[in-house]
């Protein structure tokens, strides 16, 4: 009887994993890079990395339900007449009419107003739907310009000028031809059926002293009523921060990596810009060291989930978050119920992502005037609002059990780190010492 | 004359209203002509002593003339809607920049990126434009006496772009649908930009622009047009040479 070696087990490279063997066939067979939607996917050191300590003998904690726990933030009170006030320190992230459909827009508004809070226009200009039924609303002005017009600027509550994404800082964007229609490509005076590349800087500024003199504009052009928010991808977030304030920002949004976006390539989603986590020690140590924490307001996003990550970023010293992704769940953006549609786009309810080819079954990222009809905004904006709520009640309980009659009084104190690298990048001690990686630096 | 005298002087001789920045600020100007409503008799202003401010008359929404005595700093005109911007003298960056209606007239040069992402209304520029002149354009109309430098029109969407002079490197890179017409020479079209045909319907375009202008002595025959190949409309790989 002859030997046989015994067979082994047939392993993959984990390099070469299934995912990167399948884009490489895919690259090979289309000639293109893949442009998706979202944000980046790979795990990325997050606020689970945090814990709250919660109260002991050496804080107090306040009694859940029944001692108050304010949620109210002013945003833009450096230079603006009318600052904006929020009854809760979350808010609806910009994104755009023609990424997003009509009936999507209207609910977020909705749903925003129903909760206290504000939502943003995107790279499309603003349209009826959300300017009626937002009771705030920030005009997003983009380097694109698309649709912008003073007459616009002055219905607007608030002003943010958009630097860069979380997603992609240094990009632009791509809306393929195939969600062009009529009404998107007359607000974005283009032809219908192209692709609708957005530029990836604003054309008539080159740096931060043209950008302080562009805000002036706005200012004059707005009789210095608006709050001007500047809005940053999470690259260099201890400089940029620097610089908008310097530029004269009200208020500085920091978009971190797991932010979302309407279309862009995945190379760059999962390639370019930092953590959230890593982004936001830097910004508020940046406003720090110019005195001016809590004069200019700090808002951060880029995969905010729930009350814990909402009091994790107040903590870190944000005075408030910002949702986009989320938000879009919540409206019912990859739903299950519509997983025999997903099936059959290639793709499984959450994982679902190529918004820009308009077909997404649950009418959100589409301009299909069938599918969008699948969103009623007036139940979506319900489901938006009851997130909301749950994610300040959820953020108020921590809060509470931290000894705070404010969300905004959490600070870093209040949290260690199970990982060295969360502490390091949060600056809070890793659990179970009083060791900050990192502590005289970022 | 010192310029105190010449702001006596313009006040007595003019009915129009006149606002000295040395006098006041710039935001007391701007925010005495968002005041101003549909029907105000108020219809004429001179602005004196600008010394390069940044902003002057932005957001003009109603059609006044306003008549700028000297040279500005950035975004003269901004969003401009409406008002009949005259600058005697010279202007910063971004002059007229998102106009939406009305008119800018430049008596002397402009900086970069003027008249960019313009939606409606006339910008001429009787000296010279620099860099980016009509960049990402949305329908403006800009003329422009002299040369532009280079990068003018990136990206521009619709609207014309008249140059009596010469144009600088890149003109036109990745234009969408404006229409760009030179009279002069060109240092090099951007990606996607090519000369085109002018036909019968581009000569009377022209023309009009050149007469809305103020431009005399020169004739639409003397001109190339140029615009789009669109080759870059919908992404195609065998393109990449030119991304």
């Amino acid at each position: 009887m002859t030997y046989r070696n015994p067979p082994t087990t047939p392993r993959k490279s984990a390099t070469f994993d299934d995912y990167t063997l399948s884009e490489i066939r895919r690259a090979a067979a289309t000639g293109i890079y893949d442009i998706r939607g979202a944000g980046a996917k790979r795990k990325l050191p997050h606020f689970d990395d945090l814990l709250f300590l919660g109260a002991s003998i050496s804080r107090y904690p306040l009694e859940g339900y029944r001692e108050r726990c304010d949620t109210s933030v002013v945003l833009g009170s450096r230079h603006a007449k009318k600052p904006i006030e929020l009854k809760i320190p979350i808010t609806i992230a910009g994104m755009s009419f023609g990424s997003l459909s009509g009936p999507a827009k209207e609910a977020l508004g909705r749903g925003a107003t129903l909760s206290g809070t504000s939502t943003t226009t995107g790279d499309g200009g603003m349209t009826e739907e959300e300017r009626g039924h937002s009771k705030t609303l920030v005009y997003q002005y983009l380097p694109s310009r698309y649709g912008m017009n003073p007459r616009d600027l002055r219905r607007a509550d608030a002003i943010e000028v958009v630097v860069g994404q979380g997603a992609k800082p240094g990009g632009g964007g791509m809306l393929l031809g195939q969600k062009i229609s009529d009404r998107v490509a007359e607000m974005r005076t283009l032809p219908k059926g192209i692709d609708q590349r957005s530029a990836s800087r604003h054309p008539d500024w080159t740096g931060p002293d043209d950008l302080e003199i562009k805000i002036l504009e706005l200012r004059e052009i707005t009789d210095w009523e608006k709050p001007i928010y500047v809005k940053v991808g999470g690259a260099r977030p201890y400089y940029d921060t620097a610089l908008a304030v310097k530029a004269g920002a009200d208020v500085v949004v920091v978009d971190g990596m797991q932010g979302g976006t309407a279309a862009t390539q995945e190379v760059f989603i999962e390639n370019v810009g930092q953590p959230t986590l890593a982004c936001i020690r830097p910004a508020v140590q940046a406003l720090q060291d110019l005195g001016m924490h809590r004069k200019v307001q700090l808002i951060v996003s880029g995969g905010i989930r729930n009350g814990a990550d909402v009091a994790k970023a107040l903590a870190l010293g944000v005075d408030a978050v910002s949702i986009g992704t989320a938000a879009l769940v919540a409206l019912g953006d990859n739903d299950p119920r519509w997983e025999a549609e997903y099936n059959a786009l290639g793709t499984t309810a959450g994982a679902y992502d190529d918004w820009h080819e308009g077909r997404d079954p649950a009418g959100i990222t589409t301009q299909d005037p069938e599918l969008m009809q699948r969103v009623d905004p007036i139940a979506a904006g319900r489901r938006l609002a009851n997130y909301l709520k749950v994610m300040t009640l959820e953020a108020q309980t921590i809060a509470r059990a931290c000894g705070k009659n404010s969300l905004h009084n959490l600070e870093p104190e209040d949290l260690v780190a199970l990982t060295i690298e969360a502490a390091a990048m949060a600056g809070v001690p890793l659990a179970g010492t009083n060791w900050i990686p990192g502590k005289n630096g970022f | 004359m010192p310029a105190t005298t010449v702001s006596k002087a313009l006040r007595d001789q003019s009915h129009a209203r006149v606002f000295d920045l040395g006098e006041m600020s710039l935001r007391e100007l701007n925010q005495a002509l968002h005041k101003l409503t549909s029907g105000s008799n108020e219809t004429a202003w001179e602005v004196l002593n600008p010394k390069g401010s940044h902003s002057v008359a932005v957001g003009v929404d109603q059609p006044i003339s306003i008549d700028v005595r000297g040279s500005v700093g950035y975004y003269c005109g901004g969003m401009n809607d409406g008002g009949a911007i005259t600058v005697h003298g010279s202007a910063g960056p971004g002059v007229g920049e998102n106009m939406m209606s009305g008119s800018i007239v430049i008596k002397g040069d402009a900086s970069q990126y003027a008249g960019a992402t313009g939606r409606g209304g006339l910008l001429v520029i009787e000296g010279n434009a620099s860099s980016r002149c009509g960049i990402s354009m949305k329908g403006i109309d800009i003329v422009v006496h002299g040369n532009i430098g280079h990068m003018s029109a990136f990206m521009a969407q619709s609207g014309n772009l008249v140059v009596l002079g010469d144009a600088g490197d890149a003109l036109g890179d990745s234009i969408y649908e404006a229409r760009l017409f030179v009279r002069g020479k060109i240092g090099s079209l951007g990606a996607d930009c090519i000369a085109k045909e002018m036909r019968p319907e581009h000569i009377e375009l022209l023309q009009g622009l050149l007469d809305r202008a103020g431009v005399t002595g020169v004739k639409p025959s003397e001109f190339k047009r140029y615009g789009s190949a669109r080759t870059l409309y919908n992404f195609n790989i065998d393109n990449a040479d030119a991304y």
